[in-house]
């Protein structure tokens, strides 16, 4: 069931492909506005490449999520596999999953606009891709979870942040201590402790969305 | 599954302060077909996504297949398969993307798509994205899920809307079909003259109460179909549909 959920998520991931691409564009953008407001200190754009590089994933990913239901809604899609019957968490699953792919490759796309605009780059390639791919698993699970109970709402493009961004602050924080050791070197080896907090709040918010979403989409 | 396909007791649903459906009782025997009229708002759409388990009633007891549509809706919808206004498609698939999805999450395979899109007249458009297909096309194809789902209680929500003239036959044919099979048919409808051709029961509607005839009595004859048709006729209908 979860891979018939999938399948189905990644055929309309594919399908919107070019949304994908607007996206990219929006969080680089802000990626260039957070220079502008640092101005001409490398030092410093140095210093906060990591917090900028996750608020624009942030910020890009709550398009991305508000969008993700955006075919379920539209003919009522969603009810309809719930009706045939589907389990509601293969239904969720895969859309999280899916969500998490995508947000994944935007931050791995983000990261070279990072190195370009902050001078940020960094050696720990994997590390950093480890620490996307956590990062981006902590976004997605409460994200698609919101993006459910947010999809019916006229103004879900406003509701979705105001929902989501006070649950993930953990998972950002995390992120973003990680991601800034990456960056600036780790003497003390204090990232491998921010990854496992990541983790952990990363099963926490796969396990609880999960159970929730049922709640969410039956009524 | 027993004689009774489908029961209804004192099933009462309201959205906000509004009662959509008031103590609605009727029983469907397994293998008929029972056509549900009533105007616009009278609550046959309510009716039918209780019993598909889409919405929760507020009040009373409804079982699909021996199953409540409360407590056991898992097993009402293996064997429910319901026709809605919405045609529960995605826009950015094709025709066959859209019923791969269906087969894929009811596990059956998809061998038996082809035979279902030739069924419904689309298989010349299989392959075309279905935001390109007009309503009736996207009718069709919601005919095509539900044959797909091979379902023991069907319910048709206005399965004759936005169909043209060879639409309506392939819609009489499906219910035929269905029937034949075994299944038991529940469609809500202003086509009344045609239906009543089709339909074993009748049972209408008015601002969510059963006003008649007698909650699942047969029809008896012409003469009670026409009677049905006349009295459920009272709102302004489609050419096709002006009756008596």
């Amino acid at each position: 069931m979860l891979t018939a959920a999938l399948r189905k998520e990644l055929l309309l991931q594919w399908r919107s492909r070019s949304q994908m691409m607007a996206v990219f564009v929006f969080g680089a953008a802000a990626l260039l506005l957070f220079s502008f407001a640092i101005g001409p200190n490398t030092e410093a754009l140095r210093t906060f490449s990591a917090g900028f590089l996750w608020l624009g994933l942030l910020l890009s990913s709550t398009l991305t999520l508000a969008e993700s239901f955006h075919a379920e809604m539209e003919n009522r899609a969603l009810e309809g596999l719930l009706l045939l019957p589907s389990n509601p968490h293969a239904l969720y699953y895969g859309k999280a999953i899916a969500n998490w792919l995508q947000l994944a490759v935007l931050g791995v796309a983000l990261v070279p606009v990072m190195v370009v605009l902050y001078d940020a780059g960094t050696t720990q390639l994997l590390n950093l891709l480890l620490i996307i791919v956590l990062g981006t698993a902590g976004l997605s699970a409460p994200g698609t979870l919101y993006a459910a109970m947010t999809a019916q709402l006229k103004a879900k493009q406003m509701i979705l942040p105001l929902l989501l961004f006070p649950l993930i602050v953990p998972a950002l924080l995390a992120s973003v201590k990680a991601t800034s050791f990456a960056i600036l070197g780790d003497p003390m080896g204090q990232a491998t402790s921010w990854i496992v907090l990541l983790l952990a709040f990363d099963l926490i918010y796969w396990s609880l969305c999960g159970v929730l979403f049922r709640l969410v989409v039956e009524e | 599954m027993s004689d009774v396909a489908v029961e209804v007791e004192q099933l009462a649903r309201r959205y906000g302060r509004r009662w959509a459906l008031v103590d609605v009782t009727f029983r469907v025997p397994t293998a008929t077909v029972m056509m549900v009229t009533g105007r616009n708002g009278a609550g046959k759409s309510t009716l039918f996504r209780v019993l598909a388990t889409a919405i929760r009633p507020d009040r009373g007891r409804a079982t699909v297949g021996g199953f409540d549509v409360v407590h056991e809706r898992e097993d009402v919808r293996k064997q429910t398969a319901l026709l809605a206004h919405q045609n529960y498609l995605y826009e950015s698939l094709s025709a066959r993307e859209n019923l791969d999805v269906v087969a894929d999450h009811l596990r059956i395979g998809r061998d038996g798509i082809a035979g279902v899109l030739e069924q419904v007249g689309l298989a010349a458009r299989a392959n075309d994205v279905i935001s390109t297909f007009s309503a009736g096309m996207r009718k069709r194809l919601s005919f095509a899920r539900v044959l797909l789902q091979e379902p023991k209680i069907v319910l048709l929500d206005e399965p004759y809307g936005a169909l043209d003239p060879p639409g309506f036959d392939l819609v009489d044919e499906v219910i035929r079909a269905l029937k034949a099979r075994g299944a038991t048919i529940l469609m809500t409808t202003h086509q009344i003259e045609r239906s009543a051709q089709l339909a074993d029961l009748t049972l209408m509607l008015e601002d969510g109460r059963v006003v008649g005839p007698a909650a699942g009595r047969p029809l008896s004859g012409p003469l009670d179909r026409g009677r049905a048709a006349r009295e459920t006729a009272a709102e302004p209908a489609a050419p096709q549909e002006s009756v008596c």
